[in-house]
């Protein structure tokens, strides 16, 4: 599996598209969370207002600004990464090339599942690190005292944001093993993420008490969850309390868990042409 | 023949993709180690679809296959196999190098044998460059050189000349006869029968999944046919009929085409003179593969292969 993993870690290194990925999931992650407030603060009209809108941006609120967007945005790049490094395997036609070196296939899989763990680990650090450096940036110029989460509580929400990233990203992975390609499993899973949930959650909901009871079952609605039990503001997009944050870490991980088996029955029982 | 000596073993392989397709039907075939055995037959016959189940890509839906004395695909024999499946596949955002570099840690193969395998295909000068923008033939060679990455006991190459110059085809070729020269065996598969005849040892002859012969290529070839010149013609043909069966002659563009051992020359002409056919030409042709071959795909007349 180590020949795997090292194999993966080499072709999605040398991918520009997955730095593509990366640097979208920064930019985005640094306007909605800095900009945006920053700008605002900039044009409000009474200092009070003024004050409120940046406090959000301060040091101490770095877990939940940096995993405030992991349910929709950051939701959508991971699981667009899944789609593109299993996906292309198929649409390449390099699944065959690979798979006639030596591995059997689940440790090819077992390799590219931890590549992308790693890969979204970066990615969630990235968010986490350049998130700190801004408004630490914005604390010392406007000379505010400087509150850091603690220790144990950043690693909390790095593992939070890991799982709630790895979920989307392993959802976009079984949908490539399952269409072997990447337009339908894009397609279908942004479509999920952005737009079926949320027509779930805000429209069947208060009509069909069957939706209602299935809301909490979602895996974007216990991301939701999970991210304001660490504190996320529940009036986010995609940021919600239907469950405790015990609760939508079980499920996520039965979610993550479900996809990983779907995939590994996928690959190994059908050809590869 | 006992087990060491034979690589590939087929027993009844088949596959068959919905209820209408069968693409391979009851193929048994045999490769022994050492020789360089072509697997030869006209578009969609199957030959792809058998290599792939030779390498684990696809299950047959019935029948058996052992390589290297274990079920195909299985990481025991796939370390001794080198492959090139189809057109070659690799990442297109990156260069040919890198391509092998992944294609080496897959197989957990030495990093030195890299530099190696670009020099054997004639690739290293281009090496650094994005696969994106290689050409066909250029495409073509890195999937030789990946193929060759492991120095394997068992080379199966499907078209390995597809898209190449005929500069570049015989030097694939030559390639292609040296690494089976040794203890290597080779497996390759083509539709050109001068390839076939001119670097393998043994054919398989594959039409619509059938593997309708197995043989090496001189007994394959036979023994050849006389072309008699002969005036006039339906007379001729008649006595030939007569003589020899009526499956046995021909007539191709105004002469007689009689499928007998030339040596057999002498007692024609005298039998044919004897029955009042006036003999202008008689010529002795070396048996082909192509004829054969076309005779055993039902081709005959459509020729595009070769
Ligand atoms: N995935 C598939 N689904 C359905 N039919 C298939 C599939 N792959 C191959 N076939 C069919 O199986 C038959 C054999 O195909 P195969 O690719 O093995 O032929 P081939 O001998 O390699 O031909 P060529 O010389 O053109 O490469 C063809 O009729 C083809 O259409
Ligand atoms: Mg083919």
């Amino acid at each position: 599996m180590l020949a795997s993993f090292s194999a993966g870690m080499l072709k999605l290194y040398k991918r520009p598209a997955a730095w593509g990925l990366l640097l979208v999931a920064l930019v985005l992650s640094q306007i909605f969370n800095y900009l945006v407030p920053y700008a605002g603060y900039l044009s409000a009209d009474n200092e009070r207002a003024a004050e409120q809108i940046l406090a959000s941006t301060m040091p101490e609120y770095l877990i939940s600004n940096s995993i405030g967007g992991f349910p929709l945005f950051a939701g959508a790049l991971a699981l667009t990464l899944g789609v593109l490094s299993v996906g292309s395997e198929y649409s390449f036609g390099t699944l065959k090339t690979m798979l006639i070196q030596r591995p059997r296939r689940l440790t090819f899989f077992a390799g590219e599942l931890l590549v992308l763990a790693v890969a979204v680990l970066a990615i969630v650090l990235s968010i986490f690190a350049l998130g700190a450096l801004t408004s630490y940036t914005i604390a010392t110029s406007l000379s505010n005292s400087i509150a850091w989460p603690s220790l144990s509580e950043l690693a909390r929400g790095v593992a939070s944001g890991w799982l709630i990233l790895m979920t989307w990203c392993l959802l976009g992975a079984m949908l490539a093993f399952l269409f072997k390609g990447m337009a339908m499993p894009i397609g279908l899973g942004v479509v999920w993420i952005l737009g079926i949930e949320n027509l779930i959650v805000n429209v069947a909901a208060a009509l069909l008490d069957f939706a209602d009871t299935l809301q909490v079952g979602l895996p974007g609605v216990n991301a939701g969850s999970l991210v304001s039990a660490l504190g996320g503001r529940s009036d986010a997009p995609g940021v919600n309390t239907a469950v405790d944050g015990t609760q939508a870490t079980i499920v996520l991980v039965a979610y993550a868990v479900v996809f990983v088996l779907i995939a590994s029955v996928a690959l190994q029982r059908r050809d590869v042409t | 023949m006992n087990s060491e000596g034979v690589l590939v073993e087929t027993r009844n392989l088949t596959k068959r993709y919905g209820s209408r397709i069968l693409a391979v039907d009851r193929v048994s075939l045999t490769v022994r180690r050492g020789e360089v055995y072509g697997f030869l037959g006209p578009n969609g016959a199957g030959k792809t679809t058998c290599m792939r189940m030779l390498l684990g890509l696809i299950r047959p839906t019935s029948g058996k296959a052992t390589v290297l004395g274990r079920s195909p695909g299985h990481p025991e024999s796939l370390v001794r196999v080198g492959a090139l499946v189809e057109s070659p596949a690799f990442y297109p955002y990156l260069s040919g190098m890198d391509n092998l570099r992944v294609v080496a840690r897959y197989a957990s193969v030495p990093k030195r044998r890299i530099e190696e395998v670009l020099r054997l295909v004639g690739l290293t000068h281009r090496a650094r460059d994005k696969f994106a923008t290689y050409s066909l033939g250029m495409k073509q060679r890195l999937g030789v050189a990946a193929a060759l990455l492991k120095d394997p006991e068992l080379l199966i190459l499907d078209e390995p000349t597809n898209g190449l110059d005929p500069a570049g085809m015989a030097d694939m070729r030559d390639l292609i006869r040296r690494l089976g020269s040794g203890e290597r065996t080779v497996l390759l598969s083509s539709h050109l029968l001068g390839e076939i005849e001119q670097i393998c040892d043994r054919v398989g002859i594959i039409s619509g999944g059938r593997l309708i012969a197995e043989s090496t290529v001189e007994k394959l070839r036979g023994k050849g046919a006389l072309l008699v010149g002969a005036k006039p013609l339906d007379h001729a043909r008649q006595s030939a009929e007569q003589l020899l069966g009526a499956e046995r002659v021909e007539v191709l563009n105004g002469t007689l085409r009689l499928n007998v051992d030339p040596v057999t020359a002498g007692r024609i002409n005298r039998e044919l003179v004897d029955a009042g056919v006036e003999v202008t030409e008689l010529r002795p042709v070396e048996g082909t593969l192509e004829e054969v071959f076309l005779e055993m795909t039902d081709q005959k007349g459509e020729s595009h292969v070769g």
